[in-house]
């Protein structure tokens, strides 16, 4: 059998928007049948040199080579016609629709009335030849993250897609769902089935299923090669380039401290009006930071928009500093507790009121942003965000510009500032790194492990367990609404945490 | 000095593109004209003469405007809270009857200043609790505040036919069911030297109150941050289903005082005439206005005008009356069109974010 892979190859590729240069001279050889790596901060240019080769640009200038034969992409259309499939960071599926009418009805050529009979034979045919299976006959809505994810691979190789582009592919799954999708995509394209262009941040999944990476930093290549050669300190210095990362706040030794929460027997109910967190106990200490793992769905989400004021509680009690609290602003701020979900931009910001109103979300019903009880100080309000902007380091192009300009690394170290700047008694974060770019990450670390070195109680509900490990003086594991694992941080291991976060 | 060039031009695309929309259902409408064999020239011509042009045209503007200035605070109030109720025309009729119904065991007993007060306060508080009935829905059970405010119209109007074809009706109103008429001295006179009655001017002011409320207090701060993103604000603690029925209730009590105007000012009873329209016509303004207090004014008294108009449109032009009501249409479907638009003109972006970066 031939191969069926495609090769690609971009030979000197730029895109230029207005003044700004978002692709410089870029070349890259993805041949047949690999799996290629593309790396880069935010704002590297990844995601313009994806649209270029998916036809949503058109480059200034370069060439791109399909199988040797020199192509242009002038529209999605053409793309896919020359086989090139894309599957988006975010899920593009129809919730409301099974996976067989959503593969079905993403073909080029629906017919006006489908024959489901024998489309679903051809489906099932069809699956039989792919390495693994999803059931076709249930609402997308009602299937996991990784299920969702491996229709969005399935519904590339259905329309008979053969050069795969991959946007963060694993930024929505678990651990275990993200190895094993990426493993299947490798078997794929060691068969020659397949080559696939994978975009991602984690040094993991490029050391363990590429064969080869490009790295691009502020629009160029400033390296690549095989993965083999390449060490993972290396590709971290080609992205980072000369930008200084902020060293880490050194770990202090508080000794034992005083308990700070306690949550006993908590009870909360999901959106689908089922129990999502059943008796749910835990303490967090005073200056510790208490991981919580666990795959999601599980709970976190619940329980932190519980401990947030967003769900209501249904039973048990929640005391800070061993008084009975309720999540309501005067209590909050009185108890300095505060919450930060995931997902900040839609979570914990009104998009379209500027950086500075966005800044003032925790203070402006107190002096010296109030006057006269009842006014706002717009002055006030502006000093106050250029303070922040300062010493945060959020880079927004005035305190005036909407919050939703900014990017994600700006966004969350924008509400990261507006909650910590205080005094802060107890934070309780939800995946504070998900989807940032390497400098963000290490910076918004650094600040949540110098916030514990203050004395802050920290509740830090991630599904990134390698976030876990690193920040965490104990770990915790939520599964099906309860705590099912708990240890120091120096004595939980990997395989304890993971049998735990399967709900063994 | 450029960014502040730059703050004007951002700033300048919430007037241009509804000014633009205007402009554009103008020349749709002058089309149509132009199909029927009328004149578009002479169409708008009337309409300048018949709202603005003179002094007793314009007065005219002024005293269809009250109600409008009125009921599009009722639109605009919730809409910052992110909600859309457009059952302006529910309270505006209930804040009517419940005024008509009220004066009833004193008038003729209070002195005519104490029942004007009362019937004012009685209209508030009826229109404010049918909105905030509808925000309460909203906030706490989750029912859609678009739909709800719009059935609740049908309701308030069954009431209102209810009450003045039964319990309250005035045996002596033979071919239109009313209330009883009002007392002479519990009348709302017309402003000293103007033929426009107090409600302008009580518009007006509540315009400036509401500005200042949403833009320059803690509350409206919070009541915008609800408007922004519901999930933040309550993360940050804030008491939104109270923010909800509270705006709204204030929102209703605007329709109810424009009630409480046509009873107590133009009709002198409650009847039928009160679901005129002017709740319909009130969510226009507040869009166009773009739900900011302040504009609301202008923007009221252009509608005020285009209604004022209607009658010398159809002596003129051999137009029927609902002429400006089709205008009234066509303005709304284009501005709602246009609100497509923001965002994405380059001219209103700071020069050096013009181009499509992702």
């Amino acid at each position: 059998m031939t191969k069926r892979a495609l090769s690609i190859d971009i030979l000197g590729m730029g895109k230029r928007f207005g003044a700004f240069q978002a692709l410089d001279d870029v070349s890259i050889s993805v041949p047949a049948g690999s799996f290629h790596a593309l790396l880069g901060e935010n704002g590297a240019g990844k995601s313009t040199l994806v649209k270029c080769l998916m036809g949503f640009y058109q480059p200034d200038g370069g060439d791109i080579l399909l199988n040797g034969k020199q192509v242009t992409i002038a529209a999605p259309r053409e793309a896919r016609a020359l086989a090139i499939g894309m599957v988006y960071q975010h899920f593009t599926l129809v919730p409301s629709l099974t996976g067989a009418e959503n593969l079905v009805m993403a073909r080029a050529d629906v017919p006006l009335v489908v024959d489901w009979a024998k489309e679903t034979k051809a489906l099932n045919d069809f699956l039989d030849r792919m390495p693994f299976r999803v059931p076709l006959d249930l609402p997308l809505s009602g299937l996991a993250a990784g299920q969702k994810q491996k229709l969005e691979i399935l519904k590339q190789l259905y329309l008979n897609q053969r050069f795969l582009i991959l946007d963060e592919p694993t930024s929505v799954l678990t651990p275990n769902e993200a190895t094993e999708i990426l493993g299947l995509l490798r078997g794929m394209t060691q068969a020659g089935d397949l080559t696939v262009l994978m975009i991602t941040h984690k040094f993991r999944e490029v050391t363990e299923f590429c064969d080869g990476v490009t790295v691009l930093r502020r629009g160029r290549k400033v390296g690549g090669g095989l993965v083999s050669e390449l060490t993972t300190d290396a590709m971290a210095k080609l992205m980072i380039g000369e930008t200084q990362v902020p060293k880490r706040a050194e770990r202090v030794d508080h000794g034992v401290t005083p308990i700070m929460v306690d949550l006993i027997a908590l009870y909360g109910t999901g959106d689908d009006g089922l129990p999502a967190v059943k008796e749910l106990d835990l303490k967090v200490h005073e200056g510790e930071i208490l991981g919580l793992a666990g795959v999601s769905g599980n709970g976190q989400v619940e329980l932190l928009e519980i401990l947030a004021g967003q769900r209501p509680l249904a039973e048990g009690r929640i005391f800070v500093q061993g008084k009975p609290f309720t999540p309501k602003r005067a209590e909050m701020d009185l108890m300095k507790v505060f919450s930060l979900p995931e997902e900040p931009l839609k979570n914990a910001t009104a998009p379209r009121m500027s950086v500075a109103e966005n800044l003032a979300f925790r203070s402006f019903d107190k002096a010296p942003l109030t006057k006269a009880r009842w006014f706002l100080s717009g002055k006030e309000i502006r000093a106050k965000a250029e303070a922040l902007i300062e010493r945060y380091n959020i880079r927004t192009r005035s305190p005036e510009t909407p919050m939703e300009a900014l990017s994600g690394g700006n966004v969350q170290r924008a509400v990261l500032a507006r909650e910590i700047s205080g005094d802060v008694a107890v934070l309780v974060i939800a995946n504070p790194c998900f989807g940032l770019d390497f400098a963000s990450v290490a910076d918004i670390r650094g600040q949540l492990l110098a916030l514990r070195n203050k004395g802050t109680a920290i509740l830090l509900i991630s599904e990134d367990l390698d976030e876990i490990l690193e920040l965490s003086d104990r770990i915790a594991v939520m599964s099906e609404g309860h705590i099912t694992y708990l240890a120091p941080a120096g004595e939980a291991d990997r395989t304890a945490i993971g049998h735990a976060m399967a709900g063994h | 000095m450029a960014v502040r060039l730059d703050r004007w031009r951002t700033r300048s695309e919430y007037v241009v593109v509804p000014l633009g929309a205007l402009l554009v259902s103008a020349l749709l409408f002058s089309l149509f004209l132009w199909a029927l064999g009328k004149s578009p020239t002479d169409f708008f011509a009337l309409i300048w003469r018949g709202g603005f042009g003179t002094w007793f045209s314009l007065q005219n503007a002024l005293l269809r405007a009250a109600p409008l200035i009125l009921t599009a605070l009722c639109v605009a109030l919730p809409a910052r809270l992110g909600l859309v109720i457009i059952g302006g025309e529910g309270a505006l009729v209930i804040g009517g009857l419940a005024c008509a119904i009220v004066v009833l065991p004193i008038a003729g007993v209070w002195p005519g200043w104490a029942v004007m007060l009362l019937m004012a306060l009685v209209a508030a508080l009826a229109g404010g609790v049918w909105i905030g009935l509808i925000g309460a829905l909203r906030a706490f059970r989750g029912v859609n505040e678009t739909i709800a405010g719009l059935l609740m119209v049908y309701i308030a109007i069954a009431i209102l036919n209810f009450s003045v074809e039964g319990p309250f009706r005035d045996p002596a109103s033979q071919n239109k069911p009313s209330t009883f008429p009002l007392p002479h001295e519990a009348m709302v006179g017309p402003i000293p030297g103007l033929e426009i009655h107090w409600g302008l001017i009580v518009g007006a002011l509540l315009c400036v109150g509401f500005y200042i409320l949403i833009d320059h207090t803690t509350i409206g701060f919070a009541a915008r941050v609800t408007g922004g993103n519901m999930r933040a604000a309550k993360t940050q603690g804030l008491p939104v289903g109270k923010l909800i029925v509270g705006f709204s209730m204030l929102a209703g009590a605007a329709a109810g005082l424009a009630g409480f105007f046509e009873v107590a000012a133009i009709h002198g009873r409650a009847n039928a005439s009160l679901a005129a329209g002017y709740g319909f016509t009130g969510i226009l303004v507040a869009f166009l206005a773009r739900h900011n207090p302040l504009a609301i004014l202008p923007v009221a008294l252009l509608f005020g005008g285009i209604a004022a108009s209607g009658g010398l449109i159809q002596r003129r032009m051999g137009l029927p009356d609902a002429t400006v009501l089709l205008m009234q249409g066509v303005i709304f479907v284009t501005l709602l069109a246009s609100e497509t638009l923001y965002g994405r003109l380059p001219f209103f972006r700071p020069a050096d974010q013009r181009s499509t970066v992702q």
